[in-house]
């Protein structure tokens, strides 16, 4: 999630273009997220809305809707294979990221990923914003200049990565409770499978009420942001949106090597399709998991 | 049309021969009273040809619950016989005035077993269970239906269960006089008792065993075992996978199941390699309960805070931003 650089001379590496454009042949449109990082969205979207649907069933077993649910993914039987191999891919995801990002970080020398303005690592700076975005909020000063990521990006980020570590153990020593009971003791099965389970609802209704929202639902963005399936976002947005970097970027002159063509139809129309399919899957498990808490 | 006429004639023929059969009865039969029947069967060494004894006791028929009723009634075919009658007679039919209990009969492994499988002599009609001419109420304590006669009633047959039962603890508080101690009807039903290894019944199980121990079932339907089961799959433990069914025994009692010292061999029958480390897992865990486990507490603490925290953090963060989004837009030409 943090593979696109802004910063010289890691720049060099990743930036579609090594200097600046004349301002005529400047495009429309700058990068945002590089095609490692769209794929890891991806999987990290496919995987996640099938650890639901597949969970659901056991979370919810009381809701009148569980039993229909297994029987979708033939039992539960089913269901537990689908979720563990899901799980199993969501585990290498995150692995392959933080493998990427210490990669990065400690055998190429690129600068930044921990500390400063391109960081994903919450810093001074978004407490400060959280702060400015509240008087945003009443009207009572203007939005902040984002940087590169937003304090409420830096929290879905970590969240996932949290949620992921806990509920990969937790997963793991449920999956394996025979081998996990030579080191451990079988009271800790029940404290895995509650976390698991509560961890589960955090994450679930997290990403699909306020991840949704943020990302894509919200007025200005409704009825989703292309940014995470096409990579680009057009210069105008970014200034609006991430005052920060845009300012940044543009005073040290190397906003024009991120100088990406714009998306083309094709491409905006399979994000729409992909974008669509999963926040519908999604929208419906939020429905069904109402349906099973309000009833 | 013709063939309407014909009926028609038909109908016309039969009418007159069929008033004359009736003419041909003697007219003034009446059915034969309570009486006349004890005159015969009030007689103690009153025996079929095969031996098997004829008597009623009239005291005891009196006493019954059939008691204000005429032989006949049950006894329908004599209704409109002379005495002395033909030595055998139509089996009793008591559907014929509790026809909801007969249509349940009729659907239980019981009738299946008499009726489709050929066990005429073993498998049990009404009278097998209720007796014959004593007949009393299921809430009068000398009824072979009451509570406290159930298991000897079924363990006339399943005397092998019976013996199981015997030893548990259920029948140790049927034996006290407790109305709650569950007995072989309270699982298995009375009239539509069915095959005890379909998936259907043993799931029904669970709810009968919540019926007293609710708490204990709650408990248990947070876990793996609870929630699958309760999505309607059977191949993880409910119940009576760990406690048994007919023998069961408090954990504090050496010989049952779930005694410590037993755990590793009743777990083992479905983890193989259970060890001592792996029982200590909970199967009724309780996050509210701090003595029971203060990690699973801490825990359950710790998601009441964070989850409605998060939710109420963002949901109004969420809200805020909406409505001052809406502000922007109206603002717009």
């Amino acid at each position: 999630m943090t593979s696109t650089i802004a910063e010289p001379p890691a720049m060099t590496v990743t930036a579609p273009n090594a200097g600046p454009v004349a301002a005529s042949h400047r495009s429309t449109h700058v990068l945002r997220f590089d095609r490692p990082t769209l794929a890891l969205h991806i999987v990290v979207m496919v995987t996640f809305l099938g650890l639901a649907a597949t969970g659901m069933p056991l979370l919810f077993s009381d809701a009148p809707w569980a039993r229909a649910l297994a029987m979708l993914f033939f039992g539960f039987q089913g269901a537990g294979l689908a979720h563990r191999f899901f799980g199993l891919v969501l585990l290498g995801a995150v692995v392959w990221h933080l493998a990427n990002v210490f990669w990065r970080a400690f055998v190429r020398g690129e600068s930044g990923l921990f500390w400063g303005p391109d960081s994903m690592v919450p810093q001074p700076r978004d407490f400060v914003q959280f702060y400015q975005q509240l008087r945003w909020f009443f009207s009572k000063g203007p939005q902040p200049k984002f940087e590169r990521f937003t304090y409420w990006e830096k929290f879905d980020y970590w969240a996932v990565l949290w949620g992921t570590a806990l509920m990969g153990a937790a997963g793991l020593v449920l999956w394996f409770p025979m081998a996990a009971s030579r080191v451990l003791p079988g009271w800790l099965f029940n404290v895995a499978l509650f976390v698991h389970g509560a961890e589960a609802t955090l994450a679930i209704v997290f990403i699909f009420a306020i991840h949704f929202f943020n990302g894509h639902l919200r007025p200005g963005k409704f009825p989703m942001d292309m940014v995470i399936f096409t990579g680009s976002v057009s210069r105008e947005d970014l200034r609006h949106e991430r005052a920060g970097q845009y300012e940044r970027l543009a005073a040290s002159g190397t906003l024009d090597w991120l100088d990406v063509p714009p998306p083309t139809a094709k491409e905006i129309g399979r994000g729409r399709l992909i974008g669509a399919i999963g926040l519908s899957l999604g929208i419906a498990l939020f429905v069904l998991i109402l349906y099973a808490t309000l009833r | 049309m013709t063939a309407r006429i014909g009926l028609l004639c038909a109908t016309a023929c039969l009418v007159p021969w069929l008033a004359g059969a009736a003419a041909a009865a003697p007219p003034d039969v009446k059915p034969p009273t309570n009486e006349d029947c004890v005159a015969c069967h009030g007689d103690a060494s009153l025996k079929r040809d095969d031996g098997r004894s004829l008597a009623v006791d009239a005291k005891r028929f009196e006493s019954s619950i059939h008691g204000p009723m005429a032989c006949v009634d049950c006894h329908a075919d004599l209704s409109k016989t002379e005495l002395p009658h033909e030595p055998k007679l139509a089996p009793v039919q008591c559907a014929s005035c509790h026809d909801d209990i007969g249509g349940k009969y009729r659907d239980s492994i019981h009738a299946w077993a008499k009726d489709k499988a050929g066990l005429t002599t073993a498998a049990p009609s009404c009278a097998s269970c209720h007796g014959t001419h004593e007949i009393k109420a299921h809430t009068d304590t000398t009824s072979r239906v009451h509570r406290s006669q159930v298991p000897a009633t079924c363990g006339s047959c399943h005397a092998g269960v019976r013996e199981h039962y015997d030893k548990g603890i259920h029948a140790a508080a049927l034996a006290r006089g407790d109305s709650r101690a569950p007995v072989c009807v309270d699982c298995h039903t009375t009239h539509d008792i069915k095959r005890a290894d379909t998936d259907k019944w043993r799931l029904s199980v669970t709810a009968e065993c919540g019926s007293c121990h609710a708490g204990v079932v709650d408990s248990f339907r947070g876990t793996f075992h609870g929630k699958v089961t309760e999505l309607g799959f059977t191949r993880v433990a409910a119940c009576a996978d760990c406690h048994g069914a007919h023998d069961i025994l408090p954990a504090s009692n050496a010989a049952s199941m779930v005694a410590p010292a037993r755990l590793v061999e009743t777990c083992g029958k479905c983890h193989q390699g259970a060890n001592e480390r792996f029982v200590q897992y909970d199967p009724h865990p309780n996050p509210r309960d701090y003595k029971r486990s203060a990690v699973l507490w801490w825990a359950n603490r710790f998601y009441w805070i964070l989850i409605p925290g998060c939710f109420g953090f963002f949901g109004l963060h969420s809200l805020l931003w909406f409505r001052r989004s809406m502000k922007d837009r109206e603002k717009r030409p």
